[in-house]
């Protein structure tokens, strides 16, 4: 059983009538020492008689591995160990309902790519000369490089033991009256739009490359030093895999270089420098090149899908329905959480009478799709905000007045029975229709010139913690110093997005603290408390209550000892600005550190925990709790755009970005989350793109050929932050790091619409393509005038 | 991190010691200016020599003069930075314009003019790791038989990717080179040749000294045009050099046009240029000549599938950059390009 779920809610108000910390912008934690290149990566851990690793690959994108002689390669001077496939053949996956992964191939290999040998050696030229002794034998197999062509035919399959073919996971779900609506739009009562849309692949780009340094000790115990956003998981596979008490492991996430959703599964080069390192008995390292990386991917998913939208002459939705063919790659990942995101997370900020989706993710012969930035979610979102910007056009309403009609309101309940808690996306519209000057400017401006706009939802962490239990989903230790210092132990992961600052800016709220004096401890299995990781925006809601949490029974402790101790009621002591003050004496205050150790000398040694767990949540059927979040946020962006229609380059010049968080915890790095998010959203839809070619290579593994902007290349993005403050996030803050991702695609595509009267329904929109539709519409225009 | 293969470097100070060197090492040996085409080619197994000669101490390939004549003598290992805003340079614009969009503005700090009109040509088949490059089965250029941009295609049409290049072909630039059989001068016209494996006529152990670029005319015009995907950092998609003189009723003179990032060798559009040649810039008929350059260098430009993006888009771009880069030479304006 569930503890009471309103343990976890702590309220939206400053523990002393004003915020002292929170609201105001602070310095990341690790700012400064990021800045200064002190901060350590796992690339920077160096430890003595340390081997380096690398991996094999297979070079075939579909094959059978006939033998594998590692003979040569072990004989080779300098040469610690060569691992394959036989050595860790217990197969994993991060969903466990789809354990579909081998750390190395163990007989199929199923993209360029796979990882199919790992050598340990003295140093990286040696292991990967090793490479080059190691004899594979492959037997070809038919390699799957389109989608629909795996859900035609399924021999050879991807996954033999697969009961499905070459179909990863199906799920198709229905809500409300989809039919009926449908057929009064045949019957001409409602207006329904109908079209095909296309997303494209994309990965993270990461700067850091994946890195992991593993050490056994001589007492059997694993160390593993990863670049991973999921340490907990980690912990829980190498147990699995390696078949070690996890007693015996602990995993350890230095500084992180971003991870954008990357580094969430646990990966082969996890597996082999912990195997490798209990072979030689030496510190083991591997760090991936970037064209490695590029095969890891887990990015997102190509999508096909097919929108239906049935309106009436306000342009109010009636229904929905959509049918999306998900290339999801080589193996499972996330994918049936994908799956289910693809349809679960767009019934809001808009009320859907009736909803209906029909997806279906299949394996192919390329490097395998995962979560990235806006998992699932982002493809379907710009389908139908697209698809929506036709219905206002078809109907004859500005496109933010369709966006308001369609306002599903705060409190209340999607069509797929998940509960909106707070709502901000009115104030969103608002804000983005104000800045950008819409009213004015929108259909008015020179052609070539356009304004688009979007909207969206996103989770703040999802009750469906991965692997089935009641424990709970975040936890928080804190140790309080006698020096005034108060350590926070948090297993939360900091990928960049400043979780650790998050953590220390509640807690020094709570105390009345500077946050000078908060250590942050993180990321560390032998050391934190079990948090599920950095993934599905969860960190800030669920970390940040659990903070809360502690620093909240810390601070009655420490108010009550110092009340005892000057004699006072406990309302008369207030924690404020690093000391604790008397609120009816002004003359009395002391410095924290004196408060701590009078508490100290009242309850003994001090410290607390906290934790947090989702309320139950989500709809009484199959799926209804994957996406169920206990806090949504909104976000409405509006892009100006320039189009060239002689070269058919779009340009974005601004970008405005209005996102609900419920709470602004550091107004500066959720406008940093924002921009970065807005910045990612832009790159995917103008230049990014994964794909393999006809051999089923990656088309350009290095970042001169996957052409992420640089700092010359970005647009104007602005910040507009709205506060809806949530009941139950931690003093009303939802998430900033992956909602504001969402509109800025179908954005551009509806600015281009407002431009130059071309609709984008197929990503990327690169220059050929646009150009390639403008001509379209003058031929289809030059057809219609007699 | 991909590792570079082991070698030797070398840094002689002075011309003869360099050409001592290269002679001494033949075929195990290369020189090195800036580094950044050939550290990446390294990485990627493209080349593997054994000994490594740095050209940076060598003073006879440094420094940028203004000749007797009224031109300019250029070091090869003048950087791209310091030539995109020299003087001297100005006075050619397509050449200081070029110089600007090379890279992005760290690579522009180190990668030298030598290298530039040295770069080896580019195509997605070839500029990859050598993993890569070993599950493709390798190509005819490097390591394999068979072209993969022109199925059956016995000669290799990796695109000459240098931005200078065209730059200097229309300037009627001569290149100044020092080898084991002592120097030597070639228009840069004759030194590009129409093979990818090695589009340069440049023999055992040379080294190019000098570029030299004749006085430039009272009226000289000239521009730059590059379309690439990112305005920051990226290689040429499609480069357009134009240059021409105009006299004083605005009648063209001397005009060259010279397109890149085509194939192995820059195409100068012949036909076009006979169409500029003569022309009246100030009369009304001049927007119909430049109708009729733009789509004579269409016809006689075919950007192939060799470079990484869409062929027939950079093929539909060649109108669009020439008339561009066209009408920014008149108007004394240029670079044409995205940002
Ligand atoms: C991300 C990136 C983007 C780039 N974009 C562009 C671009 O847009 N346009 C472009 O033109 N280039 C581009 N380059 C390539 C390169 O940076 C430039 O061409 C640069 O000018 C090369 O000069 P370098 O001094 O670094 O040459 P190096 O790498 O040192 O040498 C290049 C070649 O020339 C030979 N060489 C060098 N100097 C001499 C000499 N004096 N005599 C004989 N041989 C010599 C070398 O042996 C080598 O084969 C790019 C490179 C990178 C990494
Ligand atoms: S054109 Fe490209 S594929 Fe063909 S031989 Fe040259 S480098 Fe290789």
């Amino acid at each position: 059983m569930k503890p009471d779920p309103a343990r976890y809610v702590h309220g939206t108000d400053a523990p002393w009538d004003e915020f002292q910390v929170v609201g105001k912008p602070h310095r990341k934690v690790d700012g400064l020492a990021k800045a200064t290149g002190e901060a350590v990566y796992a690339d920077d851990i160096q430890l003595p008689g340390m081997l380096h690793a690398k991996t094999l690959r297979s070079p075939h994108p579909h094959a059978r591995i006939r033998s594998v002689d590692t003979a040569r390669a072990e004989a080779l001077e300098g040469v610690h160990a060569v691992i394959t496939g036989a050595d860790l053949p217990t197969k994993y996956g991060v969903i466990p309902w789809t354990p579909d992964e081998n750390a190395l191939a163990t007989d199929l290999v199923r993209f360029i790519g796979d990882e199919v040998a790992a050598v340990a050696a003295v140093d990286e030229d040696t292991a990967n000369r090793a490479l080059e002794l190691i004899d594979v034998d492959y037997e070809l197999l038919h390699a799957y490089l389109e989608p629909e062509e795996s859900l035609e035919r399924h021999d050879p399959a991807i996954h033999p033991d697969n009961k499905k073919g070459n179909i990863s996971k199906h799920v198709e779900l229905s809500f409300g009256e989809v039919d009926e609506a449908l057929e009064r739009a045949e019957a001409g009562e409602l207006t329904l739009i109908e079209d095909d849309y296309t997303f494209h692949g994309t990965t993270h780009a990461p700067i850091e490359p994946h890195c992991a340094v593993a050490r056994y000790s001589p007492d059997g115990l694993l160390t593993l030093w990863s670049s991973t956003q999921i340490t907990h998981y980690v912990h829980r596979t190498l147990s699995a895999v390696l078949g070690l008490d996890p007693a015996k492991i602990r995993v350890v996430q230095p500084c992180l270089g971003g991870a954008f959703g990357g580094k969430s599964d646990p990966f082969s080069l996890e597996f082999c420098v912990a195997l490798l390192a209990m072979r030689t008995g030496r510190p083991v390292k591997m760090l991936w090149t970037r064209e490695e990386v590029f095969y890891a991917h887990r990015g997102r998913h190509p999508m096909k899908m097919h929108y239906k939208t049935a309106a009436d002459a306000e342009g109010r939705v009636h229904a929905v329905d959509a049918k999306i063919l998900i290339d999801g790659g080589s193996y499972s990942s996330f994918g049936l959480v994908t799956t289910y995101y693809s349809g679960q997370l767009l019934t809001g900020p808009y009320d859907f009478p009736a909803y209906r989706f029909d997806s279906t993710r299949v394996f192919t012969n390329k490097p395998p799709c995962g979560p990235k930035r806006g998992h699932g979610s982002v493809q379907p979102r710009f389908a139908f905000e697209v698809q929506l910007d036709e219905v206002a056009e078809a109907v004859g309403v500005d496109p933010i007045e369709i966006r308001r009609k369609n306002f599903q309101g705060e409190e209340t309940e999607t069509v797929n029975g998940q509960r909106i808690t707070s709502n901000g996306f009115l104030e969103c519209l608002a804000r983005v229709e104000e800045a950008s000057g819409w009213r004015e400017r929108r259909g008015k401006l020179e052609r070539g010139r356009g304004l688009g706009v979007a909207g969206s939802m996103y989770i703040s962490g999802t009750n469906y913690p991965v692997y089935p239990n009641d424990m709970p989903q975040a936890g928080i230790q804190l140790k309080v110093d006698r020096s005034g210092v108060v350590t926070i132990f948090t297993g939360g992961n900091d990928i960049g997005q400043g979780s650790n600052s998050m953590v220390a800016y509640l807690v020094a709220e709570e105390l009345g603290m500077d946050v000078a004096h908060v250590r942050v401890v993180a990321a560390d299995t032998d050391l934190c408390p079990v948090d599920l990781g950095a993934y599905s925006s969860r960190v800030t809601f669920m970390v940040g209550n659990a903070a809360i949490d502690a620093a909240r029974k810390l601070r009655a402790q420490i108010v009550e000892a110092v009340a005892e101790a000057w004699e006072v009621e406990p309302a008369r002591v207030r924690l404020v600005g690093g000391r604790a003050i008397d609120l009816s004496d002004s003359e009395r205050s002391i410095p924290t550190r004196e408060a701590f150790q009078i508490a100290e000398v009242r309850f003994d040694t001090l410290g607390s925990t906290g934790s947090y767990n989702t309320p139950t949540l989500g709809g009484d059927y199959r799926g209804g709790t994957i996406g169920a979040s206990p806090a949504y946020s909104f976000t409405a962006h509006v892009v100006e755009a320039v189009v060239d229609e002689e070269t058919g380059r779009i340009t974005v010049e601004n970008c405005w970005i209005a996102h609900d968080c419920g709470r602004a915890i550091n107004p500066m790095l959720v406008a940093g989350q924002m921009e970065g998010s807005a910045y990612m959203g832009i790159a995917e839809a103008l230049m990014e793109e994964q794909e393999v070619n006809r051999f089923g290579l990656h088309r350009g593994p290095s970042l001169l050929d996957y052409t992420i902007p640089t700092s010359f290349d970005t647009p104007e993005l602005h910040a507009l932050i709205v506060e809806s403050v949530d009941p139950e996030g931690p003093y009303g803050a939802k998430e900033a790091g992956e909602g504001p991702l969402h509109p800025s695609i179908p954005a551009i595509s509806n600015a281009v619409y407002d431009a130059v009267g071309v609709r984008l329904r197929h990503l990327p929109f690169t220059p050929g393509r646009v150009l390639k539709e403008l001509r379209a519409a003058r031929e289809s225009r030059a057809g219609e005038s007699p | 991190m991909l590792r570079l293969p082991e070698f030797t470097l070398t840094r002689p100070e002075s011309l003869d010691a360099a050409l001592a060197l290269l002679k001494e090492h033949g075929d195990a040996a290369l020189p090195i200016a800036g580094g950044t085409d050939l550290v990446p080619n390294m990485k990627h197994g493209l080349f593997e020599p054994k000994m490594v000669v740095s050209l940076a101490d060598v003073p006879e390939l440094h420094g940028v003069e203004e000749t007797a004549d009224g031109g300019l003598r250029i070091g090869a290992m003048t950087t791209l930075a310091s030539l995109a805003v020299h003087e001297s340079v100005q006075r050619y614009p397509v050449l200081a314009q070029a110089a600007s969009l090379i890279a992005g503005p760290q690579l522009r700090e180190v990668g030298t003019l030598g290298g530039n009109v040295m770069l080896d040509t580019r195509c997605q088949w070839y500029n990859q790791t050598y993993f890569w490059r070993k599950a493709l089965g390798y190509c005819l250029k490097k390591d394999g038989t068979e072209c993969h941009v022109v199925k059956g295609g016995k000669k290799c049409v990796a695109a000459a990717s240098n931005d200078t290049a065209p730059a200097l072909m229309s300037l009627g630039a001569v290149l100044e080179l020092a080898g084991p059989e002592g120097a030597r001068e070639v228009t840069i016209d004759e030194f590009y040749v129409a093979d990818g494996i090695v589009n340069r006529d440049v023999r055992q152990g040379e080294l190019l000294v000098a570029v030299r670029i004749p006085a430039p005319a009272a009226g000289h015009r000239s521009a730059y045009g590059k379309l690439r995907t990112r305005g920051s950092i990226d290689f040429p998609l499609l480069g357009v050099a134009c240059s021409f003189d105009l006299d004083a009723a605005g009648v063209i003179a001397n005009a060259d046009l010279v397109v890149t990032a085509l194939q192995a060798r820059p195409t100068r559009a012949r036909k076009a240029i006979a169409l500029l040649e003569g022309a009246d810039t100030s009369g009304e008929g001049f927007e119909a000549v430049i109708a009729a350059v733009a789509a004579a260098a269409r016809k006689q430009c075919h950007p192939l599938p060799n470079i990484p993006g869409d062929h027939e888009y950079r093929r539909e771009m060649v109108p669009v950059y020439v008339t561009r880069t066209l009408r920014a030479a008149l108007d004394e304006g240029g670079p044409v390009h995205h940002i």
